[in-house]
């Protein structure tokens, strides 16, 4: 089943998308929100359940302090106002990755509302207006058995892993997010790749999409242009990466854009996105929306954060994101371009702790944006996922404005170091990669070289300075690079026109 | 009695899905129809002279309940908890779990160390 799609740039012509996002994070905390069990990703199934996430008969839950706290710093971070006094509630639904027969999460009584996030695209500033951030708890995990791998269409039965469920889930919502245009799809992507920058800045969360710690469900209608109303939206879920978030938004607008063309009427419903065609397929139908009733918890005590707490944990957020932007583009002195170029490269952070290891910042983005950045794409791997740090980046430039090694030899030294030989120096050290001084080895080759091209020696002789490079060059090459190439011109000059 | 802080938003009111969960505006009285749609969020199938008894039924407790909306409550505040307390936390240690074969022991059916359920339909 295909969808008929109609071509982005026409659609653009005839409507305006409005998209939304919610955006579940598990906070990183130790233990589950309601009970001691612990949180460790991938452990043994079932092995971090109790009563209480379990929804044995006669257990009770009480709040994680920590949960708490982290979901009011993400509040504050989003400029959010926060509650006074909530309550949490139970979301009544059977299904089987929920113990208890609902989920304790939060209803008109959210913990956060009302911030707003700033995201930039191509130079142009987007607020997005942040609705509520609210704290609940994670489900179990289903496995089902029988069907196509992994789907639940055909599946003869299902498995539960209870490990996740109770694990500290907060949710973050937008409001409509109107007036993108052309950008929505990008829009979407900086929306959530921001949130996850101040998530991680927080500490609040290791926000790994792979992983499932960050997970997005993308709201998309189109109406047409210089309608007064929005249209019907749809809601895609299973949208695990910062990619698949544009994606999934650009295949919505151009699949609505058709289904509207042909005056049919969007249907509003959940649809699944697929990582590897790049396209959403409907999932339940909001017109059976289960009926979630709503009350509050009963075995839960409201929460009421003091406000001379939150005025403290506000004075103390770390610097966020757009604001550390801001203040590196200034002491490096980078156009707006650059630093564009810096964030997109995924080497800002790796940028500032090379320089906070001693490095230059020219020093620091010339090796992260160049050298490493080859290296990073013929592996085809993030500039993170490189096997060297910051500050062992830091300790080659330092080797290189020492003396120590050229250019060229710093480029081996960093071989050692990806192929985990060790530290620059120790590399250098191991692999006798200094530069050369005026050894008996050099005064050797360079005399070897001069009685190799006796032609060169007599046109260099003749007045064609410029020819001594064909000799620095074979010098180079037969110390392997490890020569200082000022130092080898000199000793030529000296030995064939004379010092 | 529970004593809100003075924070408590005036929205915190009456429980607003108490009403829409029973399909009604507040007024006790359950059609068959009420009671097939919360027979089908319970996952129980009924028969239809099954729906007629509990619609007479419920409709007797609502009716009974709605007693209490008699009471002038004008001044009086939501309660939800029996006790007056507000920040009842715990501090975000670890504590033991359940040994794996005693959790998947008190379950119905056990395959590959999770919970064994029956097919799941009509959602995904």
């Amino acid at each position: 089943m295909s969808d008929a799609l109609v071509d982005y740039d026409e659609l653009l012509t005839r409507y305006e998308p409005v998209i939304g996002l919610e955006t579940h994070v598990e906070l990183g905390t130790a233990s589950k929100m309601f009970c001691g069990c612990a949180t460790t990703f991938g452990a043994e199934p079932n092995t971090q359940t109790c009563p209480v996430c379990l929804g044995l008969p006669g257990s009770l839950p009480v709040a994680n302090a920590a949960a708490i706290e982290a979901t009011v710093r993400i509040g504050l971070a989003l400029g959010c106002r926060v509650a006074g006094w909530c309550r949490f509630a139970r979301k009544n639904y059977f299904y089987p990755d929920i113990p208890k027969g609902f989920q304790t999460s939060q209803y008109d009584e959210p913990l956060c509302t009302a911030g707003h996030l700033d995201v930039e695209v191509d130079g142009e500033t987007y607020r997005v207006e942040i609705e509520r951030v609210h704290l609940e708890e994670d489900t179990g995990k289903n496995l089902h058995v029988g069907g196509a791998t992994g789907r639940i269409h055909g599946a003869s039965h299902s498995l539960v892993d209870f490990n996740r469920a109770g694990i500290p889930l907060v949710e973050i919502v937008t409001r409509p997010i109107p007036g993108a245009g052309a950008k929505a799809p990008e829009v979407a992507r900086a929306y959530v790749t921001e949130l996850r920058d101040i998530i991680q800045t927080l500490g609040a969360s290791d926000v790994r999409m792979e992983q499932g710690s960050l997970r997005c469900d993308v709201n998309t209608s189109l109406a047409p242009t210089g309608s007064l109303e929005w249209g019907t939206r749809t809601e895609t879920k299973n949208v695990n990466s910062l990619r698949s978030v544009e994606r999934a938004v650009r295949y919505e607008m151009r699949r609505q854009a058709a289904v509207l063309d042909a005056g049919v009427r969007v249907l509003q419903e959940t649809r699944h996105f697929h990582e590897d065609t790049g396209t959403t397929s409907p999932g339940r139908s909001k017109e059976e929306a289960t009926d979630y009733r709503y009350f509050p918890e009963p075995d839960l005590v409201p929460v009421a954060p003091d406000a001379e707490w939150v005025e403290k944990l506000a004075a103390e957020l770390p610097e966020l994101p757009a604001a550390r932007r801001a203040r590196l583009q200034e002491e490096w002195g980078l156009s707006t371009t650059e630093m564009a170029w810096l964030v997109n490269a995924g080497a800002l952070g790796l940028v500032d702790a090379t320089v906070a290891a001693g490095a230059t910042p020219g020093d620091a983005r010339k090796w992260w944006l160049g050298e490493l950045a080859r290296r990073a794409n013929d592996a085809g791997v993030e500039l993170s996922e490189l096997t060297v740090t910051p500050r062992q980046v830091a300790e080659l430039t330092r080797l290189v404005a020492e003396g120590t090694i050229n250019d060229q030899l710093a480029r081996q030294a960093l071989d050692g170091v990806l192929a985990g030989e060790g530290d620059p120096a120790q590399v250098v050290e191991a692999r006798g990669l200094a530069v050369m001084g005026e050894s008996d080895e050099l005064v050797a080759a360079v005399e070897a070289a001069i009685a190799g091209a006796p032609d060169v020696v007599a046109k260099v002789q003749g007045g064609k300075v410029q020819a001594l490079g064909a000799l620095v060059g074979a010098v180079m090459k037969a110390t392997r690079g490890k020569a200082d190439a000022a130092t080898v011109r000199r000793m030529l000059e000296e030995r064939i026109i004379g010092g | 009695m529970s004593t809100p802080s003075p924070q408590e938003p005036a929205t915190a009111g009456p429980e607003p899905q108490a009403a829409t969960a029973l399909g009604r505006e507040g007024t006790a009285g359950l059609g068959r129809d009420d009671v097939a749609h919360l027979a089908r969020l319970a996952r129980l199938a009924l028969a239809d002279e099954e729906l007629d008894h509990f619609a007479g039924q419920l409709s007797a407790v609502l009716d009974a309940v709605a007693e209490v909306g008699k009471a002038d409550v004008a001044d009086v505040p939501p309660m939800t908890h029996a006790v007056p307390l507000t920040n009842v936390t715990r501090d975000d240690v670890v504590s033991p779990s359940l040994p794996r074969d005693v959790v998947l022991a008190q379950a119905p059916a056990a395959e590959d160390n999770r919970f064994r359920v029956p097919q799941i339909l009509g959602e995904e």
